[in-house]
């Protein structure tokens, strides 16, 4: 074994294992080091799987890898303390096969260390309970890793940066600094035990279908940021995530608003009788495209939630991005490597790459969503329950005539909001969302 | 010294336990598994004879595809080798049985030393390490907390906590022994540990590679069945009385009268 490699990859997560599976299968010398005792032995999402970039890497993955229903449902819904208005979105042509719409709900703890064993099948090598340190820079070069473990020094040409939205290699490279509150959202979330039959009822579903479910408002007491359920086959995941500029603002703690959140009627009746597998809380990267910083210096490459990869806006994809900047990251290297050439001149094929891909042009789309949503917290706070006030008046039976209903429900809500300033904040929040 | 040290993968120690749903067994969903801790100790004795004589330090166990993980953990500490011993028809046995295919392999070659840890602490019985001295025809002592080794003699001396005393065994060589916490301080894996052992021989071994008759070993062979796995019972969470004290009192009183029927 030669005590240098090509490659180093920092967290084998979805990033990090796309780019040493690239890698590997071009022959190169990977390492891949990661901090659980397993790869995704700590990781959380909410979370839909998007798969654009893994059937790039593993055609036909659905045949073997650990998904658990595809997502022919969408559904978004405004909750107040009684009331709901929803928008389900459903397709048959997301349900006729695989891989159907290129999503499907997932658990982490069983998808990572599956992606992560394809690496280490095509060559790579995958070191996990190993947590790195430091980098180890010379002459102005990262040329290696210090991890914490007895003879932890490793040296490599190139390092990856894949550990994550909190990427302490990316701040001791100076690429990056701590984020602010206000782009960095805390989620927490439980795994609901249900049977597969009762989740199918309670959510019309057949077979392998699953569902995705976004919920606003009071079902996170007004703050920025939403609930969500998705489908898994014997379980739900079900969580909350907001910004956590909110929580400090709201004081409020995140395992208490999800409570909140499970025990608010429209939700507790999704997961009645479940129980609670495994809690588990993270951080997303909401900043989007202003905060995605340089990705490349002498001898280091971010990549997926490292780089600030997520996009928020209604899709809440990550883990594509993350696999996306991986292989990027990962070809960038292997031309690297046929110049011999690890210098950031050279390695800026990877931003390159990056920027003429979904991933930057998507990013760059919702560039306002953030700092949208912490503009116009009326959205969060007040609308919601306003909307959903007039939906009750308006579809509440008395004898009052219909017409003196509707007058008075388009009063209540001019005093809240003039028909022009609703006008104009409705076309702000289009042009940020569409 | 030729040294072997028999490991089991077992369920990691801080897992969340529950009967399967058939009662026969544990429920293995979500489990993560570590090497027994008693094997541990075996395992960092047989390193520690390596430092000090010339040795080379074999590592077996009998498990499933997934053992072969507790394994690797051992190699990344320093041993040189490792056997794997798996096959379906293992499925079902008991100590017996796992000590008859333990035995065969060990037999294959000519081991100095034997360790075992004292029990695995998922079914803690403990038999295993003892039944292989015994099928093999050779001495062993037993839950040991110090070992002297006297190579030129080939022999040593075994220490074992006895109630109020230590007892000093002295022992003739080849022999097995089973490893007690106090042995000494397992060490870590260093890194270059770590990435050495991948690459290290490990053989993986079926019953018929190792010639066990089937019906021996497994289900079929086995003398003991486990007939049924129960939950320990829950206990119930306290009580809390929520009133005003001098009502408080009143009614802790009638509840210790009434219900725990101790006064
Ligand atoms: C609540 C929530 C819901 C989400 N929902 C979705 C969704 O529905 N769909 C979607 O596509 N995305 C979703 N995301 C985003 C998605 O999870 C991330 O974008 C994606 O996981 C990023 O992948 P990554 O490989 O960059 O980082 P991670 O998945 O975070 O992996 C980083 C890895 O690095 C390891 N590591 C970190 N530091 C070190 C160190 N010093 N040494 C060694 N190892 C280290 C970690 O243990 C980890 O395994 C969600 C995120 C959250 C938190």
């Amino acid at each position: 074994m030669s005590d240098k490699f090509d490659v180093i990859i920092v967290g084998a997560g979805p990033a990090g294992s796309a780019a040493a599976l690239t890698l590997a299968r071009a022959g190169l010398s990977v390492v891949v080091f990661e901090r659980g005792a397993f790869p995704g032995a700590k990781n959380m999402f909410g979370g839909v799987l998007y798969t654009p970039i893994l059937n790039k890497l593993i055609p036909k993955f659905w045949e073997e890898a650990p998904i658990e229903r595809h997502i022919v449902k969408r559904r978004f819904s405004l909750l107040s303390s009684k009331s709901e208005a929803a928008f389900e979105f459903r397709c048959e042509d997301y349900n006729e096969k695989p891989p159907f719409n290129q999503s499907f709900s997932a658990l982490r703890a069983r998808f990572d260390p599956w992606f992560s064993k394809k690496a280490e099948e095509a060559g790579a090598m995958v070191i996990p309970e190993t947590v790195v340190d430091d980098l180890i820079v010379k002459n102005g070069r990262v040329c290696g890793v210090k991890a914490r473990r007895e003879g932890g020094e490793v040296l490599a040409d190139v390092v990856i940066a894949a550990d994550g939205v909190n990427s302490f290699l990316a701040k001791k490279a100076g690429l990056r600094k701590d984020f602010s509150r206000a782009v960095l959202a805390v989620a927490a979330k439980e795994v609901i035990s249900l049977p597969r039959e009762v989740i199918e009822d309670r959510f019309s579903l057949e077979g392998q279908e699953g569902m995705a479910m976004e919920f606003f408002g009071d079902s996170v007491a007004g703050m920025v940021g939403g609930g969500f359920i998705y489908t898994n086959q014997e379980t739900l995941s079900v969580g909350i995530a907001c910004s956590i500029k909110s929580f400090i603002d709201k004081k409020v703690a995140p395992n208490d608003l999800l409570d909140r959140f499970k025990a608010h009627p429209s939700i507790k009746r999704l997961i009645k009788k479940g129980e609670t597998l495994e809690y588990s809380g993270h951080m997303i990267p909401e900043g989007g495209f202003e905060r995605v910083p340089q990705v490349y210096t002498d001898g280091l490459l971010l990549v997926g939630d490292a780089a600030h990869l997520v996009n928020a806006s209604f899709y809440h994809e990550g883990t594509n991005l993350a696999m996306a900047s991986g292989l990027y990251a990962a070809e960038a290297i292997i031309e690297a490597k046929e110049k011999d050439d690890f210098s950031a001149q050279t390695l800026k094929r990877y931003q390159k790459k990056l920027n003429n891909s979904f991933v930057m042009k998507d990013l760059k789309k919702y560039r306002a969503v953030e700092k949208w949503s912490h503009e116009n917290l009326k959205f969060f706070e007040e609308y919601p329950g306003i909307a959903l006030e007039m939906l009750k008046d308006y579809f509440s039976i008395s004898e009052v005539p219909k017409e003196t209903i509707q007058k008075e429900a388009y009063r209540k809500v001019r005093t809240h909001i003039s028909p022009i300033q609703a006008f104009l904040e409705l076309n702000k929040f289009r042009k940020t969302f569409f | 010294m030729k040294i072997a040290v028999c490991i089991k993968q077992v369920p990691a120690t801080e897992s969340k336990i529950k009967p399967s749903s058939d009662g026969k067994e544990i429920d293995r969903t979500g489990l993560s598994y570590v090497v027994n801790p008693y094997d541990e100790f075996g395992v960092e004795e047989a390193l520690r004879i390596k430092e000090r004589l010339e040795s080379s330090v074999t590592v077996v166990t009998m498990g499933t595809e997934r053992a072969e993980e507790a394994l690797r953990t051992c190699l990344a500490l320093g041993a040189d080798q490792a056997i794997h011993i798996k096959d379906d028809l293992l499925r079902g046995g008991d100590a017996y049985g796992v000590a008859l295919v333990l035995t065969t392999a060990l037999m294959k070659e000519h081991y100095d030393i034997i360790f075992f840890g004292k029990q695995a602490v998922d079914d803690d019985s403990g038999a295993v390490g003892i039944h292989v001295a015994e099928l093999m025809g050779l001495p062993h002592v037993a839950v040991i907390n110090k070992l002297d080794l006297k190579p030129e003699e080939g022999r040593a001396l075994a220490s074992r906590q006895i109630e109020g005393a230590t007892e000093m065994v002295n022992i003739k060589l080849p022999a097995v022994f089973t490893c007690q916490k106090g042995l000494n301080e397992p060490r870590y894996a260093s890194l270059p540990g770590i990435m050495k052992a991948k690459q290290k021989p490990l053989t993986t071994l079926t019953l018929a590679d190792l010639g066990v008759d089937k019906d021996a070993v497994g289900a079929k062979g086995a003398k003991l069945v486990v007939d049924c796995i129960k939950a320990p019972r829950v206990r119930s969470t306290g009580n809390i009385i929520d009133k005003n004290p001098s009502e408080s009192v009143e009614e802790l009183v009638r509840l210790l009268r009434d219900e725990a029927k101790v006064l």
